[in-house]
């Protein structure tokens, strides 16, 4: 966690410029597991990274290339979409 | 110093005169008695090629300070006038533009906020905005109300304030009532007013994008908070500035406050807006009658001017508030101010709520008021005690 700020030290009106802005990490936010991926059974339709409201789906160029768990809310919607059930859900790794 | 031979103009076609000299880039504005005079006069000037401003006919109040701070956050000079529930329903927005550091100025013809709906003056739309964080100015006439609409964009826009400014002005006593006006050259309101600073990340600029108006959670509303009541404090130094400049091109001085005959007073009534002039004149009467009795007037409502007030009238006798809003079940917003500003001090202090709804206040109820012989409430039929 970054340092906080003190008021006199904040932007005028708190307009942010990019490389200012604070990422919290959200993937703290899951409470339920996380998805998994079996790249085994994974076709690389990229279904998951469309609808992944978090954009936690990382490519390589045009190739499925791992979760962002640092930000993955875990709302399993990849897992729901993923036509060929490559995709399930697992308890956190750290329990 | 410029001086213009006076013409006869109401206070809102005033503003509106000062608005078209000032030539903002935008107006996004809704209509609304008693503040139409002014966007209609306006309008006309603009129609009429007297001023190249971009006039958003917008769909209510809310809409018209939302679009006034995209303008204004974008780089463009930008105005909008409103009156009560216009003011009511743009509440919202004028606590965002505040927030988000919009550098607009807003024209307020004052109108009784509903219910029981009435068109009339008091200030009660005025104190509603009380709190969000916005300039105030209030006049006394309609010269006044175009010199502090002329300094308002000076205010707005300089650098330690960054906020919407208030002109307020009585509606009809001042918007519909004709009065000499001597108003400046355009070249001189021009030169004054000078060009818009365009804010440091603009929202259009998409070679630097920026975020505003971000999401504070409890980690950093506080301190946003904090850094826009600074904003507001250092208004007062800025309004000051601004006086002395806008005094040295007109020989008139507006100032947060105005003292009149107050040397030697023992007896100080403290008003806003168009009742100042009354009273000034009951306290010229009085002062014939060997009356000590002086008349402190209140221009800048938001920043108030409490240490200013303090020093000019800390040691009198007796203090009495005049409010045209009342705060049912607690004290009238003035009074409050007054109050808190004199704190620890010995004058004793008295709190009266006048003129709701545009309910005319004589002379001789301000002779009354002096005199100890008002009830709190003056000018309400079957109120007879006094306070």
């Amino acid at each position: 966690m970054p340092q906080l700020k003190q008021w006199e030290e904040l932007p005028v009106a708190g307009v942010v410029a990019p490389a200012d802005a604070v990422q919290p990490q959200t993937g703290g936010w899951r409470t339920a597991g996380r998805p998994v991926m079996d790249l085994s059974a994974c076709v690389n339709c990229l279904l998951c990274w469309l609808y992944c409201p978090d954009s936690a789906i990382v490519l390589d160029g045009a190739t499925f290339a791992g979760i962002d768990y640092d930000y993955c809310k875990g709302c399993a919607l990849c897992v729901e979409v993923c036509p060929v059930s490559a995709l399930a859900m697992e308890p956190e790794a750290d329990g | 110093m410029n001086v213009q031979e006076p013409r006869l103009l109401t206070g809102g076609e005033a503003v509106a005169h000062a608005l078209c000299q000032i030539e903002p880039d935008v107006v996004p504005v809704y209509p609304i008695t008693p503040q139409t005079p002014i966007i209609q006069t306006f309008s006309s000037l603009v129609a009429n090629g007297a001023a190249h401003t971009e006039i958003v006919n917008v769909e209510s109040e809310h809409s018209a300070m939302s679009a006034a701070i995209g303008a204004a956050l974008a780089g463009a000079r930008t105005a909008t006038a409103t009156s009560s529930q216009g003011l009511a329903l743009m509440a919202e927005v004028v606590y965002i533009a505040a927030s988000m550091r919009a550098p607009l100025t807003m024209a307020v013809g004052n109108r009784a906020l509903s219910g029981p709906i009435n068109i009339h003056c008091d200030h009660s739309d005025s104190m509603l905005v009380r709190d969000s964080g916005v300039v105030q100015l209030f006049a006394e006439n309609a010269q006044e109300a175009y010199d502090l609409m002329v300094m308002a964009p000076r205010i707005a826009e300089h650098p330690d304030v960054c906020l919407p400014v208030l002109v307020c002005q009585d509606g009809f006593t001042i918007t519909h009532a004709a009065e000499p006006v001597r108003m400046l050259a355009d070249e001189d309101v021009r030169a004054f007013v000078g060009t818009y600073r365009t804010p440091v990340r603009p929202l259009l600029d998409a070679a630097h994008p920026a975020t505003h108006g971000p999401f504070a959670m409890p980690d950093y509303y506080f301190e946003f908070r904090r850094a826009q009541a600074a904003a507001l404090e250092a208004a007062a130094d800025v309004v000051a500035e601004i006086a002395d400049d806008f005094a040295l091109l007109t020989g008139r001085v507006n100032h947060a406050v105005e003292s009149y005959r107050l040397d030697d007073a023992e007896s100080v009534l403290v008003a806003l807006g168009s009742t100042a002039g009354t009273v000034k004149d009951v306290v010229d009467e009085l002062r014939d009658d060997g009356e000590a009795v002086g008349l402190l007037k209140i221009r800048s409502f938001r920043p108030f001017p409490a240490s200013v007030m303090r020093e000019s009238i800390g040691g009198r006798r007796e203090v009495i508030v005049l409010d045209r809003a009342d705060s049912p079940g607690g004290a009238p917003p003035l009074a409050a101010e007054v109050a808190f500003a004199l704190a620890g001090l010995d004058a004793s202090l008295r709190s009266h709520v006048y003129g709701l709804g545009g309910r005319d206040l004589h002379p001789e109820a301000i002779r009354q008021i002096f005199h100890g012989e008002a009830p709190r409430y003056v000018g309400v039929r079957g109120e007879l005690c006094p306070v």
